[in-house]
């Protein structure tokens, strides 16, 4: 049990890192951008694009949060 | 070789630099104030632990994963670490985080060194051996996931070996010649510049791998191909240094 505690807590300071937030953010700008393909909202070129925007603006709201703390 | 190849193994190379670099001032500060012996057998154990978990995961992911997931999964976790390190270069740079120093780190590994007990197994320094191990192995992983996934996604292993194993060898040859913390080296700004390289590609292929979620499940393409991933380093830099310019303007804000 200790063994998997430790596994999980390196994984965890590995990936999510002292900011939890930039991976919500991550995680939140592809998930919208996902719905927005299988729902057909969007689709091409645009959707790329919507993506790489998406990312941009939560990495603004993570920095911005962070800051305001 | 191709633009966006030179680019992989150009990134490759400064991030294994700066991770090579901080675990040379751990073992530095070990060795100086514990045991050589020591610090270099934890460093040699985890160089062997590394080397399988190398092939572990980089058999894991090459033979599991089709094309478009194998994207979105490692340009996810590229986007994270770079995303990560853009934030910490983008507070640095505006003065509302210490730059990190390579001297100072010393000093607090020295410092902790000193002041732990002295427990001998097999005629190794218990303390020097553990610390040499965990931080040899915390910054090879971040290096062997930067190798596997740039070397998966761009198709070139090979390249991406190589520009580790040389920031490595030259990280070696520096320690060893000038027998001090590398603190010359500008990581601040290496730093930054490895986290705009690693956010841009992994916008690049985290988005690009949102396509296996589509009902053709093939990747999504970028206009202009492989170009795009110059115009999200363009945007990505834009965009740090707005936020280098205003941030501090919103902490005084804050602060009154």
């Amino acid at each position: 049990m200790r063994f998997l505690k430790a596994f999980g807590r390196f994984w965890y300071d590995f990936i999510i890192g002292d900011d939890w937030k930039i991976a919500a953010a991550v995680l939140t700008a592809l998930a919208l951008t996902a719905i927005a393909m299988t729902t057909g909202l969007l689709s091409g070129s645009i959707l790329v694009i919507v993506g790489a925007v998406a990312l941009f603006l939560f990495f603004v709201v993570s920095m911005v949060v962070d800051v305001r703390k | 070789m191709q633009g966006t190849t030179w680019g992989l193994v150009g990134s490759t190379f400064i991030a294994s630099f700066v991770e090579f670099v901080e675990a040379l001032t751990i073992v530095l500060a070990m060795g100086f104030t514990r045991s050589w012996r020591s610090a270099i057998a934890g460093t040699i154990a985890a160089l062997v632990a590394l080397t399988a978990f190398t092939f572990a995961a980089g058999y894991a992911l090459s033979t599991w994963l089709p094309e478009a997931a194998l994207q979105l999964v490692v340009g996810t976790l590229l986007l994270i670490f770079g995303l990560q390190w853009l934030r910490k270069a983008t507070l640095r740079s505006s003065g509302l985080k210490a730059l990190h120093d390579e001297t100072e780190e010393f000093a607090n590994q020295a410092a902790a060194a000193r002041a732990a007990g002295s427990d001998r197994r097999f005629g190794i320094d218990t303390f020097a051996f553990v610390v040499s191990f965990k931080g040899v192995f915390l910054e090879g992983v971040e290096v062997v996931f930067v190798v596997i996934t740039f070397g998966l996604s761009a198709g070139n292993m090979g390249g991406a070996v190589w520009g580790a194993v040389a920031a490595g060898a030259l990280v070696l040859v520096l320690g060893a010649v000038l027998h001090r913390p590398l603190s010359m080296i500008p990581e601040n700004t290496l730093k930054y510049g490895v986290g705009l390289l690693l956010a841009a590609f992994g916008t690049y292929w985290a988005v690009e791998g949102l396509g296996v979620l589509s009902s053709e499940h093939h990747s999504l393409e970028w206009p202009g191909g492989d170009l795009a991933i110059l115009v999200l380093l363009a945007g990505w830099l834009l965009l740090s240094r707005l936020l280098v310019a205003t941030l501090p303007l919103l902490r005084k804000e804050m602060a009154r």
